[in-house]
């Protein structure tokens, strides 16, 4: 831990390669303690494999990566306890019930017998599936199923909560509610929260502060009321665009993605498994 | 679907949606577990998920009893009136249901693979890495699973025996003894399946690698036949392949026939524990 606040994931000059392809190539980043920060950028900007190394899913040297203070290479037993991971695909068990998908995470995360179904029913409930635990899970809406895999996060209070697109292919109302329920257990636990989205009017409602990602690395950072400021500012001194209308975050993202995005981005794997799970979803 | 309504988020209306006023447990973090007991509770955990699943989908236990049925019932009454193969005395049905009830066992877990491939798909893997879970604890928490799997076929495979008049034992410490040799050559093969999995990296492949590999284990072994009468080529198969052991082990136990029980524990305990190494350090390959 260095300086006296606490931040909640620090990364220093991250960088991580699949073969010749650097998805992330350095990397720094820094996550207040009780935000919510929102990871934005287009297909392949590196914002899962930067998560990944986050959760300590890839291997990086020590020194790059910070949880609270702990270093994923050298003390991952320590940050795993810290996490809670909501993946991209819709990762709940479809042949168990909801209730026993949630039960497997408080069993191995240590939560004593005594207080399992108790806890276990806790975090049902903060998520609005009292009523369909004991149905399997395969029979869920996506809202439903991603709800569910809130619940498996929260079971063992965690401290960070990563969330890898968490509302991709849910319809309006199902996003909505998703970003209800993290908001509700945000708000009664004050946990932090790392989420990346491509909605980038998920990311301005929603996230204290944003970080637009292009090549692997940090391109813009700041409170979506900042980047669309700084945006409005440049278009104002450049003469280009409406200058009486602030622009939208979705503005900013389409500056970024314009002069970051080439033909590497949104390998064949990535638009797969986006198109798996909005499937799954759908 | 009960969505909350879509009202501007409020410190106090968020409370309201936890119970109790509070989400009183979810602000605390359980207490890690001492170092001995994860593993242990790993496993509890693993084949819990197992017992679940065969809960609500029966399914596949009735469907993989239908082969070693048809096994039992054809092949092992036809040979018994062919008397082709030295038994060492006993009806030939009797001399073929452990090494039935092993291949049942076998075929379970050389497919648990499958499995993990799966939850790599869906993203459950990757979840489960997140946990504070080791990934050794990881793959020995699925290899009792098919174990724990292959045990309850098993017990159906031996209800069928004992229904078609094959005289097994039912000494009760004999019958732990032949749960133990299912469960450890389960979590040999399932650890196989894994190790494949982790090589070849897709379902595809693995089906096939599954169907190369689970013939030879079964007919280079003592399961249909005793090892003296297979040529010496198929000898040494037999020699390296740990399905000998569990139904040499399986043979002794259910029918009293003689043999190296000592040698076919050790033999087994070794098999799993070098599985369990291989595919745990081959499960990286499968997180990336």
């Amino acid at each position: 831990m260095t300086g006296d606040t606490v931040e909640a994931v620090s990364c220093t000059q991250l960088a991580y390669a699949f073969g010749e392809t650097r998805a992330v190539d350095g990397l720094d980043l820094s996550v207040r303690e009780g935000e919510v920060f929102g990871l934005l950028g287009p297909n392949g900007a590196g914002k899962t494999t930067a998560i990944r190394c986050i959760t300590t899913l890839l291997p990086v040297p020590s020194g790059m990566v910070r949880v609270f203070g702990h270093d994923t290479a050298r003390d991952r037993m320590a940050v795993r306890r810290l996490l809670g991971y909501v993946p991209q695909q819709l990762s709940a068990d479809s042949g168990l019930t909801g209730r026993e998908n949630v039960a497997l995470f408080a069993r191995v995360f240590d939560v004593a017998r005594r207080e399992r179904a108790a806890r276990v029913a806790q975090a049902l409930a903060a998520v609005g599936l009292t009523d369909a635990a004991d149905r399997l899970a395969g029979t869920y809406s996506g809202g439903m199923v991603r709800r569910l895999e809130l619940a498996q996060a929260l079971v063992s209070a965690p401290r960070l909560l990563i969330l890898d697109e968490p509302t991709i292919g849910l319809d309006p109302i199902a996003r909505t509610g998703v970003w209800e329920h993290i908001n509700a257990v945000r708000a009664a636990t004050g946990m932090t929260v790392l989420v990346t989205t491509h909605y980038m009017d998920e990311a301005d409602q929603y996230c204290d502060r944003v970080a637009l990602m292009a090549r692997g690395r940090i391109h813009s950072l700041g409170t979506p009321a900042e980047l669309r400021q700084g945006l409005g500012e440049r278009r104002r001194a450049a003469g280009t665009g409406a200058t009486d209308t602030l622009p939208t975050l979705e503005d900013v993202f389409r500056d970024v993605a314009g002069s970051g995005l080439d033909d590497q981005s949104g390998d064949f794997r990535d638009v797969r498994s986006t198109r798996r799970t909005a499937k799954r979803v759908g | 679907m009960s969505e909350a309504p879509a009202a501007p988020p409020s410190a106090s209306a968020d409370r309201a949606g936890l119970p109790g006023g509070a989400a009183s447990l979810l602000v605390r973090p359980p207490q890690p577990r001492a170092g001995w007991r994860l593993l242990p509770a790993r496993v509890a955990a693993m084949c819990a998920v197992e017992l679940q699943k065969l809960r609500h989908d029966r399914t596949e236990l009735y469907t993989r009893a239908v082969q070693p049925a048809l096994w039992l019932l054809i092949f092992g009454q036809t040979f018994t009136r062919i008397r082709a193969i030295p038994t060492g005395g006993i009806p030939y049905i009797d001399y073929l249901a452990p090494g039935i009830i092993a291949q049942s066992a076998m075929f379970i877990a050389i497919f648990y693979g499958i499995q993990i491939i799966w939850e790599r798909d869906a993203g459950i893997l990757n979840k489960l890495l997140v946990t504070p879970t080791p990934r050794s604890a990881l793959i020995t928490g699925k290899a009792f699973a098919a174990g724990l799997k292959s045990l309850v076929q098993a017990v159906v495979v031996i209800v069928i025996a004992a229904i078609l008049g094959v005289a097994l034992t039912w000494n009760p410490l004999k019958l732990l003894g032949v749960a133990v040799a299912v469960v450890l050559a389960a979590a040999f093969f399932s650890c196989l399946s894994m190790t494949i999995a982790g090589i070849v990296l897709s379902r595809d492949r693995l089906m096939g690698f599954g169907q190369a590999i689970t013939m030879p284990l079964f007919f280079g072994s003592n399961a249909l036949y005793p090892v003296s009468v297979m040529p010496g080529w198929l000898q040494a198969v037999s020699k390296v392949n740990p399905l000998s052991y569990q139904v040499d082990a399986l043979r002794g136990l259910l029918l009293g026939t003689p043999a190296h029980l000592a040698t076919d524990f050790a033999v087994l305990v070794v098999a799993a524990l070098l599985g369990i190494a291989a595919a745990s350090s081959l499960l990286g390959r499968l997180a990336r």
